[in-house]
């Protein structure tokens, strides 16, 4: 079988950093193909050069034996060589048509729209991926998996023949992602090839034909899914053996230190009461919508409880704003790092003071070398892959973003540590990393809690389990003995132990 | 190892874009001395630098109010009311000029700080609040002067010498610019509060997220950007001795345009007081180069926009589309 694409010897660096090197992959029509590795390996720059977004260095692209010459995006689309970004790119107030057929639209004499063309092309593509809706309606009505399928819609539109997902399992629910991996099949059948980036091994081996391993931008290894163990691939990704998965449990539990008592608010949650204690790890599961995020961000400051009181170390904290709770040591890390965790355009070190300012503060002057003194030990604490300090924070890779909205916020020398989603969408090897760095905090003596939606995550690394079902908590579960089927009783509603 | 640091120090000036537009002034500067006679006449340089030296102060609050990721188009009929304001009350309720001042200082202060309420309560974008308060404080304007300008005459010594006079042969509203932009600069450098402003014009959301009071910044931004304005307005009541209600036509788009040009960003999180500076220092040379060339005044609009968009997009090529 001869490749559909192929790409060969390509490197590319930036920022005086190489980010690829010297890298091959191809990929044959009706093909699944998964691209692993860790952050910074380079999986986003590649796919970024195979869909004419960045030129490489070196090497050539070959589509269909064609060899392809300054590939600009317009020109990788025409040939249908098209992405679905983890954050999706949909105009929100437009309908799913004119989504769909954005800069394509179905025109009438005059320049004027044709609006029912464009409307049953919508349908027909849409049933392509076995999705029913209103194809009128705005896009920013639909569920995030539904936008989704709309984004896949659009690539098909333009005669998809190769078709890169990357992360598109991060923000879904697991029967979503059912779906999804079904749409992907009936695509394969279509002669379409697929480029599936994910750092869910379980996924890549249920949906996924062959894998392209890269690490620190070179290439590692490549073959059939079939004729290799998901550890392999780990080994490969990380180049060292993962002696385990998780650091060991907490031995000890120390003093309560956060209690939160029948806190509520409208339309978000009820009724919720939990303590966290020094030297433990509670983990916080629940489905999408299940108001996790919102009850933490309440905690936090961001918006006060309707009712209901907050203590911190026996004081009341219940009407403290975020500024407050962070000078007496309570943190929230947020799991949208681009939205609500980093200022982008800022370098690492404007970044890592950014939430405690006042200690790089005299005289009310910000001292430079302060910030750049804090600024280099944090990064280093958490162990993050930089050129250089001063460069912007957007241009490392996610799992370094995510690092440096950590080493912000260990910059504040917290006590209590919420954590959203601290380790969503990022490798397994910084994952790893950022297990170890919150089981240190906690033996320490700090009190850690942690909203995640992965349910090995949630059993891994938690010595507590709490679970909330529709802005309500319905159970609590001592980790050590809990199952993932008993989690998700409690999460998907079938079993209630405060709320009869 | 003395040449990888001389060449990273060079890195860093050209990097440095002040220094980019300082070394374009320069030029621009050289090529009028040659090209224009009289431009190196101290009685043109003065001109210049008074003439410049309202909206200077304006773009200082305006490069405030652009990085905090704001606009204020009300800059200059702020400046209007404030001019008029002080001149009316001294001249119709014959009060002292400095209490006159005193009011025109307050009441502006007062327009930033509606201005910042309906911005942060109310979450009005700050386009649509300030392109109203912009009509708002100049209608006021004409009302209180019936539209035509009022003559205040000779007032005080102390008054008149801040307007007209000079201190070490710089006249005064230069100097005072000059000292503003250097304390500014400073502050916007350096200082707590103010880089505060920078955090929130690059992520309001993350900012809010590290426990940054954003409403507070944006209300001390407002407040400054106005008081700037009113104080723009009793310079020039100052200097000309005329509560006039159209000082400041056109003002918010040079002080925009002196801002960008130094590098403020309209989206936020970039720019500096000492880039403003400079934008309106090249701003100024072009409209005085068209002057001594004989060029009609009509044509200074014309030009002030050619050179704000090349401006811009010298910048977008040489710093990367944003």
């Amino acid at each position: 079988m001869s490749a559909l694409l192929e790409m060969k010897g390509i490197s590319k660096s930036f920022y005086g950093t190489q980010a690829l090197k010297d890298v091959n992959i191809q990929i044959s029509s009706g093909e699944i193909q998964a691209v692993c590795g860790e952050n910074g390996a380079g999986k986003s720059t590649l796919m970024n050069i195979m869909t004419g977004i960045l030129q490489p260095d070196e090497g050539d692209i070959l589509f269909d034996g064609e060899k392809l010459v300054d590939l600009n995006p317009s020109q990788a689309q025409a040939r249908g060589i098209s992405i679905v970004h983890q954050e999706l790119s949909l105009c929100p107030e437009v309908s799913v048509a004119e989504n769909i057929f954005m800069g394509r639209v179905p025109e009438k004499k005059r320049g004027l729209v044709n609006f029912k063309e464009m409307r049953l092309e919508a349908e027909k593509v849409l049933a392509r991926l076995n999705l029913k809706i209103d194809v009128k309606q705005p896009v920013g009505r639909l569920s995030i998996s539904e936008q989704q399928m709309v984004e896949i819609a659009k690539a098909l539109s333009i005669n998809a023949r190769v078709l890169i997902l990357d992360e598109p399992t991060s923000s879904l629910t697991e029967s979503e992602s059912k779906i999804l991996f079904e749409n992907l099949l009936r695509l394969k059948k279509e002669g379409i090839a697929i480029f599936f980036i994910s750092h869910r091994l379980k996924e890549i081996f249920h949906i996924c034909d062959s894998y392209t391993v890269l690490r620190d931008g070179v290439y590692v290894g490549s073959g059939q899914v079939a004729e290799i163990e998901p550890d392999d691939i780990v080994r490969m990704m990380v180049g060292r053996e993962l002696d385990q998965s998780y650091p060991d449990k907490g031995t000890e539990i120390g003093k309560s230190v956060l209690s939160v008592a029948n806190i509520s608010r409208e339309d978000e949650f009820e009724n919720i009461s939990f303590q966290i204690n020094e030297k433990e790890i509670v983990g916080v599961f629940g489905l999408i919508g299940a108001g996790r995020s919102e009850t933490m961000q309440t905690v936090f400051g961001i918006n006060q409880p309707d009712s209901g009181t907050i203590k911190l170390f026996d004081k009341d904290v219940t009407a403290n704003n975020t500024r407050e709770n962070i000078d007496q040591g309570l943190i929230y890390i947020t799991e949208d790092r681009k939205a609500q965790g980093l200022f982008l355009e800022m370098d690492l070190n404007a970044n890592v003071v950014a939430a405690d300012l006042e200690q790089v503060t005299r005289n009310g002057m910000v001292d430079k070398k302060k910030v750049a003194a804090v600024g280099e030990k944090f990064v280093k604490i958490m162990n993050t892959k930089y050129a250089d300090l001063e460069q912007p924070v957007k241009s490392l890779s996610g799992g370094n973003q995510q690092k440096v909205l950590l080493a912000k916020w260990l910059a504040v020398d917290p006590r209590v540590l919420i954590l959203d989603e601290p380790t969503r969408g990022i490798d397994v090897g910084a994952k790893f990393e950022i297990h170890a760095t919150l089981r240190e905090l906690s033996n320490n003596g700090h009190a850690v809690m942690f909203i995640s939606s992965e349910l090995p995550e949630i059993l891994g690394l938690s010595d507590r389990i709490l679970i909330m079902h529709q802005g309500r908590l319905v159970g609590e579960l001592d980790a050590k003995t809990a199952t993932e089927e008993e989690v998700m009783m409690y999460a998907s509603g079938r079993k209630d132990d405060f709320n009869n | 190892m003395e040449n990888a640091q001389n060449s990273s120090f060079l890195k860093k000036l050209f990097g440095f874009r002040e220094a980019s537009l300082a070394l374009v002034i320069i030029a621009f500067a050289l090529l009028l001395s040659v090209f224009a006679p009289g431009f190196l006449s101290r009685y043109n340089i003065n001109t210049t630098l008074i003439g410049l030296s309202m909206d200077g102060i304006m773009a200082v609050g305006m490069t405030l109010v652009l990085v905090v990721g704001g606009i204020d188009l009300s800059v200059g009929s702020v400046m209007a009311f404030s001019n008029v304001l002080a001149g009316m009350t001294m001249v119709t309720l014959g009060v002292n000029i400095w209490i006159s001042v005193l009011v025109s200082m307050v009441l502006s202060i007062f327009i930033g700080f509606s201005i910042s309420q309906f911005v942060t309560k109310i979450k009005l974008s700050p386009f649509i609040t300030t392109l109203s308060m912009m009509s708002i404080a100049r209608g006021l304007a004409y009302i209180v002067t019936k539209g035509s300008p009022v003559s205040i005459g000779e007032i005080s010594d102390l008054f008149d010498f801040i307007g007209g006079g000079k201190t070490f042969g710089i006249p005064n509203p230069g100097l005072i610019l000059i000292i503003l932009v250097i304390v500014m600069d400073f502050l916007m450098r350096n200082s707590k509060i103010f880089r505060k402003i920078y955090y929130v014009g690059s992520n309001e959301e993350a900012a809010k997220f590290s426990g940054i009071n954003v409403n507070r910044t944006k209300i001390l931004v407002y407040i400054l950007c106005s008081a700037l304005a009113g104080f723009a307005g009793i310079l020039n009541l100052a200097r000309f001795g005329v509560a006039t209600p159209t000082a400041g036509t056109g003002a918010e788009l040079r002080a925009i345009a002196g801002a960008v040009i130094g590098g403020a960003s309209l989206t936020g999180g970039e720019g500096t007081v000492l880039g403003a500076f400079l934008g309106i220092i090249l701003v100024a040379l072009v409209n005085n180069a068209l002057v001594l060339l004989g060029v009609s005044v009509y044509w200074q609009q014309l030009v002030i926009g050619l050179v704000l968009l090349t401006a811009v997009i010298i910048d977008m090529k040489v710093h990367g589309a944003k």
